[in-house]
């Protein structure tokens, strides 16, 4: 025993680096499978101070485009609503809107990991959930992760973990957006079968096929396609609208719906 | 004299989170390097110290950067492995001098230093990045993200370790 003990205390460094080691794959691992962890992230109360701090501080730099920016997105509102005759759909009562958006501010944005994600400056008091679509005026940029009281961390579309149903505007085929990590201004859509006709400059919108993203919000335009011999489905690179570098404003949309669409879903495959 | 090393090395912690997360994060350069300086804390902590006090402090170290970077545990592992073969590399770049007394960086060679700063730097890079992407299929891109990583953290790190040095 005496033997054992000492043995344990002359290598006590070692069996701290494997405790320590354990520890972190177990932290690590276990956020590869799904969500990240609960606590761990920068939306804690701590972290989400501090970028609240520092994103307050950056926005003031960039005031100026961004007030371009959101003319810009009213010119393309008011436009919109010129040219429409119906405006029944814009008088609907708020409870029967499907979706809602909630405007919030990105506090924290990184494009260089394998994994990025945002904070934004909304949290749960502002009615943000886990598995919301955050969009800007330009297009789609990433889906709630984590929130907590004040904060949300949002998984960007440049994270390899990232899957967003996709298609090619005018037609139906839907595949989906992810990304292999290399370039922050492309992304690849994948699953598209070679039989669906596609030509560089083809936009690409948010298929109707997922109960986050309301259909038709533009991703990007494909600068380029090839059809490897192998398979059957054509590899798209799709160049994005967004510049991901540059990212202050963004809208949340809560989809009012989404809970019916799920709870019917999962009604249909307990029957099977 | 305790005092002032332990409060030496918790301004230097609170001053390397700052600078890595507040700056180093977000400088994006080309497009996808973020150079890594907290290591330096690594170089700079005192040698003759308890050693699973020096393993605990840069897990705390690392584990801090991940939280406000979103990275789960994986800046944490790196910083820890490397507090934990530091004693090798020291060995490796110094040979048995630096187990002396009186030994410190400033009687060592500059070919010695930056010598032991490339190990220190390159072998964090790569384990911090095969950890990031994990995944076999892409070791080119883990490979091309060590390098150019690296070669700025080393750069900034040599010029940091220069600007801070202590005045002998």
């Amino acid at each position: 025993m005496q033997r054992i003990i000492n043995f344990i205390l002359s290598r006590r460094n070692t069996f701290l680096y494997l405790l320590l080691l354990f520890l972190g794959m177990l932290l690590t691992i276990q956020s590869h499978s799904y969500h990240q962890s609960k606590y761990f992230n920068s939306a804690n109360w701590l972290s989400g101070q501090f970028y609240s701090i520092s994103g307050g501080i950056a926005a003031y730099f960039d005031l100026k485009t961004e007030n371009e920016k959101l003319l810009e997105e009213n010119r393309l509102l008011y436009e919109m609503l010129g040219s429409r005759e119906e405006m029944d759909s814009l008088l609907l009562p708020e409870e029967f809107r499907v979706y809602e958006y909630i405007p919030a501010r990105v506090n924290k944005n990184s494009i260089t990991s394998y994994r990025n994600y945002l904070t934004i400056n909304r949290g749960e008091t502002h009615g943000i959930e886990q598995d919301m679509a955050v969009v800007t005026p330009l297009g789609v940029l990433g889906i709630v992760e984590n929130t907590s009281q004040g904060f949300a961390t949002v998984q960007s579309i440049l994270n390899d973990r990232s899957s967003i149903n996709a298609t090619i505007k005018g037609r139906n085929q839907i595949g989906s957006i992810k990304w292999d990590g290399e370039d922050f201004t492309l992304v690849q859509l994948t699953d598209i079968p070679k039989l669906v006709p596609i030509q560089k400059s083809d936009t690409i919108v948010t298929g109707g096929m997922s109960s986050i993203f309301p259909p038709n919000i533009p991703i990007g335009v494909v600068v380029d396609y090839e059809l490897p011999k192998e398979t059957s489905f054509y590899d798209i690179q799709v160049r994005l609208f967004n510049d991901m570098s540059n990212i202050r404003n963004v809208y949340v949309i809560r989809n009012n719906q989404r809970e019916e669409i799920l709870n019917l879903q999962s009604q249909t495959e307990d029957v099977e | 004299m305790l005092n002032n090393q332990i409060s030496i090395n918790v301004t230097r912690f609170i001053l390397l989170v700052l600078v890595q997360v507040w700056i180093f994060n977000n400088l994006n350069l080309l497009g996808y390097i973020n150079p890594m300086v907290y290591v330096l804390f690594l170089y700079w902590y005192p040698l003759r110290q308890n050693r699973s006090v020096f393993l605990l402090v840069s897990f705390a170290l690392g584990f801090v950067i991940d939280i406000f970077s979103d990275t789960m545990a994986i800046h944490a592992i790196s910083a820890m492995t490397m507090a934990y073969i530091r004693p090798l590399l020291l060995r490796f770049c110094y040979g048995n001098n630096y187990e002396f007394q009186g030994f410190s960086y400033t009687n060592t060679t500059r070919l010695q230093r930056i010598t032991f700063m490339i190990l220190l730097i390159v072998i964090h890079h790569l384990i911090f990045f095969s950890l990031e992407i994990l995944s076999f299929s892409h070791f080119v891109l883990i490979l091309k993200k060590v390098l150019f990583t690296s070669g700025i953290s080393l750069l900034l790190c040599l010029l940091f370790s220069s600007l801070f040095a202590k005045p002998t």
